[in-house]
């Protein structure tokens, strides 16, 4: 059943029987369902290139690298996966990549700005950038696609006019953030990194406690629960796969890259933001029905005017990532960082109308590509073809999401 | 072969699930006569022409439809539009930036080997608008003419299609004065060249002065059909007792309403349309609302009923709107949604897929919409107390779902009400603007939106209803205001209100004069 189909309300509408199906029953799951199908693929994807590349996907230093390498993604598509529930798209992110990745390359070399000084002024400028392109599109009525195609034009511009070329030369501690990993404090525990091992722990403690309570207090309030099986069911598959993935980080040359920290927090963050906050909500009532939201008293320009300034906020925490692992800033930086962002955001299950989407699941979308880039490295595949098949990827994605959707609404 | 009568629908009944639209109609129009079809809004007369011209094809109702004699299947309008029938209806099917001689053979070019011939397409063209009296060059883009030379548009294009049975549904509601009394003079010249016209109007006035036959449609049933100049001629009092004419029963639940003072007044309250903003859509309009009273607001299609409460409603629709809000007494200004709501008004909107809900979302995230602040501390909602506030409207309001987390595009009509009403109630408002609060729903659940509306009442708040259905607002309401026009042309308390009365009201033109 088309959730979006238009009314012809000249014509009596026909009343439907209410009809509570074994489906409608489990419609509070279907959100989840959902997200366990992108999860599934995702490990099905990583099973599937561990076999081809005989056992290298999951070297230690492999992981490690595809979180450093992913991580621009990833913090991308937290702020595009926003964008697009609330109905917008933002082309603009790589070109601002690379222009406030130029500012904060020139700040450090030219300026003397100690590194932690440019860290904040490449994240104010993003924020600032998300400004301009939010006033455009919340107050002047401008759609976001064109304001962001102008961005991509103009950013891409100014990074040119910022960067000349390269800017290299900068700190290494400034470029510790994307190419470290947390220090070794707590020595090794049979070549494992201890403090790799205690994060991991606490991760899945962590996990473990808030579901628990959450479905505590559900209970109590004698509200919807999952049934029993399939609740310790997904604590288990979360804490073995967040097991498995701290010892494998723990062998590895480092330890706990220091992005992937940051990554880390950032979704608990974003997470919390759009699942539990009144801002979160306000988006998902943007993208579903922008007319109700605002007839309910949702202030929809400063809603989406916000959601632009946070995508900026985000675009300069990539560009610092972005800089930092390249050594150096180039003009060049960023291209097609918009397109990663927004394929992972679309794998990850959000909808291309609005309304749909979560952070959760723009990351695991970002893995999907990550995983794919770097086990076709690995097998040394062409990297032309890498490109179409990662088109494909995106396409079957998006394909299969939609039948999955029409199969249900003729049920 | 039939010779008086160009067209006969006989027994025509069309069902939509849950719903008999028409019932057993028949029609019999009478070659080369004005045959005027009455009826209230949602009486059928749309549906009935809908499967006159194929748009419900063949199969999708029973009964015959027999043009010139013989019995037709139209399988679309593609059919009908064959046999010379066209429908006009009443939002214009043009393309804004085409011009008009691009609109009027659209779908049916002039073509020279697959090529469009443009020169043959606007010499033609203008030779169908010096025939509608339409004084424009063919190459005049649709956005830049007015309404009224809109509707000559369509009509020089139906007459493209060499149309022998032409059908204007509503073709004045949006028109001035002077372009109805062109249009009403051009469907006059039409018959003269022997074109059969269909003509469907709230108008009666104009029923009155152009019709030859007028046919009267009330719950999706033919009452009468009558010559207009037979040995007694038929007058508007003649025509609305036949359109209402039909009894009150146990529809409506009890309700001893206990008022008290006003909470709301709207004076001198003017809103011009969005686009044309010449044209007032409310006009100049004053009504009060008092705490315990249920006030209704009665009007036909294209009355500003919406227009006037949307308005009201933190300048949700119009441009350049002007008069005073009072508050309790006290003068306010709700110039956006949010100071509307602060201020305690609430408006459940008549299309509550467009614009009331989240379809894709659950009941108990639409019901907090737009009061999510009291559910929140520090911006972080408390989804505890979210879930507790939707599962005490679902039992009290019996939202029929399995629960608050089921999405609300798979409910029944009458159950997304009730969650549009559940919303609004939440954010507990003072005065409820309540705008077709039954459309679309069933018997069993506009009893207990009736029910909940008297609760409401009861509670001390105002209620402003607007519908339709005249039964409903007498059914329901204490006091009665009629808008016609854009104006505010009647007020009648429960005990001295009648259909007949109200209906008299909602036809009145702009200057007070009953037409």
């Amino acid at each position: 059943m088309s959730t979006r189909t238009e009314v012809n309300i000249s014509s009596p509408t026909p009343p439907d029987l209410p009809r509570q199906s074994i489906g409608q029953r489990l419609q509070g799951l279907g959100g989840n369902a959902r997200q366990y199908g992108i999860f599934g693929a995702l490990i099905v994807i990583v099973l599937l290139f561990q076999v081809l590349t005989d056992g290298k996907l999951l070297l230690a230093n492999n992981v490690a690298a595809l979180f450093q390498q992913n991580a621009y993604v990833m913090i991308l598509a937290i702020g595009m996966v926003m964008v697009i529930v609330a109905g917008h798209i933002d082309l603009s992110v790589g070109s601002v990549v690379a222009f406030v990745g130029g500012v904060v390359a020139v700040s450090m070399r030219d300026f003397d700005l100690s590194w932690p000084v440019a860290v904040l002024l490449g994240i104010a400028i993003g924020g600032v950038v998300g400004a301009w392109q939010g006033f455009w599109v919340a107050y002047v009525g401008i759609p976001a696609f064109i304001v962001t195609l102008a961005g991509m034009l103009v950013f891409r511009g100014l990074a040119l006019v910022v960067v000349g070329e390269t800017v290299a030369g900068l700190p290494s501690s400034f470029i510790a953030i994307s190419k470290g990993s947390l220090p070794n404090v707590l020595g090794f525990a049979s070549n494992m990194d201890v403090v790799t091992l205690l994060i991991g722990a606490l991760a899945v403690a962590a996990i473990v406690i808030s579901q628990l309570r959450a479905r505590a207090s559900l209970r109590k309030h004698d509200l919807h629960v999952e049934a029993a099986g399939l609740f310790v069911a997904k604590l288990a598959l979360i804490a073995v796969g967040i097991g498995i993935l701290t010892v494998i980080l723990s062998f590895s040359a480092g330890g706990t890259p220091i992005v992937l920290v940051v990554v880390g927090v950032l979704v608990v963050a974003y997470s919390f933001l759009m699942g539990r906050t009144v801002f979160g909500r306000h988006i998902y009532a943007i993208g579903g029905n922008r007319l109700a939201a605002g007839l309910s008293g949702v202030n929809t320009r400063r809603v989406d005017f916000w959601i632009f300034v946070n995508m900026g906020l985000l675009a300069g925490v990539a560009a610092i990532v972005t800089t930092a692992r390249a050594g150096a800033a180039i003009a060049a930086a960023g291209q097609n960082f918009e397109l990663d962002a927004i394929a992972a955001c679309f794998i990850g299950g959000a909808a291309v109308t609005g309304g749909i989407g979560r952070i959760s699941g723009a990351i695991i979308g970002a893995l999907i590509m990550g995983v794919l880039n770097m086990g076709l490295s690995i097998m040394s595949v062409d990297p032309a073809w890498q490109m179409a098949i990662k088109g494909l990827v995106l396409l079957l994605a998006v394909a299969f999401d939609l039948l999955n959707k029409r199969r249900a609404g003729t049920q | 072969m039939d010779t008086e009568h160009i067209l006969e629908m006989r027994g025509i009944t069309k069902k939509f699930p849950g719903v008999v639209a028409l019932s057993d109609v028949n029609l019999a129009v009478r070659r080369g006569e004005i045959h005027a079809i009455c009826g209230e809004n949602g009486a059928g007369k749309s549906t009935l022409m809908k499967v006159l011209s194929g748009i419900y094809p063949h199969g999708s109702y029973e009964g015959d439809i027999v043009l010139d004699g013989e019995v037709q299947e139209f399988r679309g309008v593609r059919d009908s539009e064959r046999r010379g029938i066209v429908i006009i209806h009443q939002e214009l099917a043009l393309s804004p930036y085409l011009s008009i001689a691009e609109n009027i053979f659209l779908g049916n070019e002039r073509v020279e080997r697959g090529v469009i011939d443009w020169n043959r397409t606007n010499a033609e063209a203008a030779k169908l608008l010096a025939r509608v009296g339409l004084d424009e060059r063919p190459d005049t883009k649709i956005v830049d003419i007015g309404v009224g030379k809109q509707q000559l548009v369509e009509i020089a294009k139906a007459l493209s299609k060499e149309v022998r049975l032409l059908i204007l549904d509503e073709p004045t509601a949006a028109l001035n004065d002077e372009d109805s009394a062109h249009l009403l003079g051009l469907i006059r010249d039409l018959k003269a060249e022997g074109i059969t016209s269909i003509i469907i109007s709230h108008k009666l006035n104009e029923i009155e002065a152009i019709a030859d036959t007028t046919t009267i449609i009330r719950d999706g049933r033919t009452i009468e059909s009558m010559p207009m100049h037979g040995a007694e001629p038929v007058t508007e009092e003649r025509i609305i007792r036949g359109m209402v004419g039909r009894s009150l029963d146990n529809r409506f639940p009890e309700h001893t309403p206990t008022i008290g003072d006003e909470v709301l007044r709207i004076e001198d309250w003017t809103v011009h349309h969005p686009v044309d903003q010449t044209r007032r859509v409310v006009d100049g309009a004053n009504l009060t609302i008092r705490r315990g009273e249920i006030v209704g607001l009665a009007g036909l299609m294209g009355a500003g009923r919406t227009e006037l409460a949307m308005s009201v409603f933190g300048r949700s629709y119009g441009s350049n709107i002007s008069g005073r809000l009072y508050k309790d007494g006290k003068e306010i200004h709700a110039n956006t949604v949010q100071q509307a709501i602060a201020h305690g008004i609430a408006y459940a909107t008549e299309d509550r897929k467009r614009f009331g809900l989240n379809l894709i979302d659950t009941i108990e995230r639409n019901v907090s919409a737009s009061a999510l602040n009291k559910l929140a501390r520090l911006g972080v909602v408390d989804r505890r107390g979210e879930g507790r506030v939707a599962e005490r409207y679902r039992r009290e309001m019996n939202i029929k779902a399995p629960s608050v987390a089921s999405v609300v595009g798979k409910l029944s009509g009458g159950n997304q009400q009730k969650v549009v009403l559940s919303k609004w109630i939440y954010a507990d408002p003072d005065v409820l603007i309540l705008d077709e609060p039954t459309r679309g729903i069933d018997v069993g659940a506009k009893y207990e939106i009736y029910t909940i509306i008297n609760r409401l009442a009861d509670a001390g708040k105002g209620v402003l209803v607007i519908s339709s259905e005249l039964p409903e607002l007498l059914g329901i309401c204490d006091r009665i205001y009629a808008l016609s026009q854009g104006r505010v042309t009647g007020e009648v308390a429960r005990a001295e209100a009648s259909q007949e009365r109200l209906m008299q009201y909602m036809t009145m033109d702009k200057d007070g004069i009953a037409r």
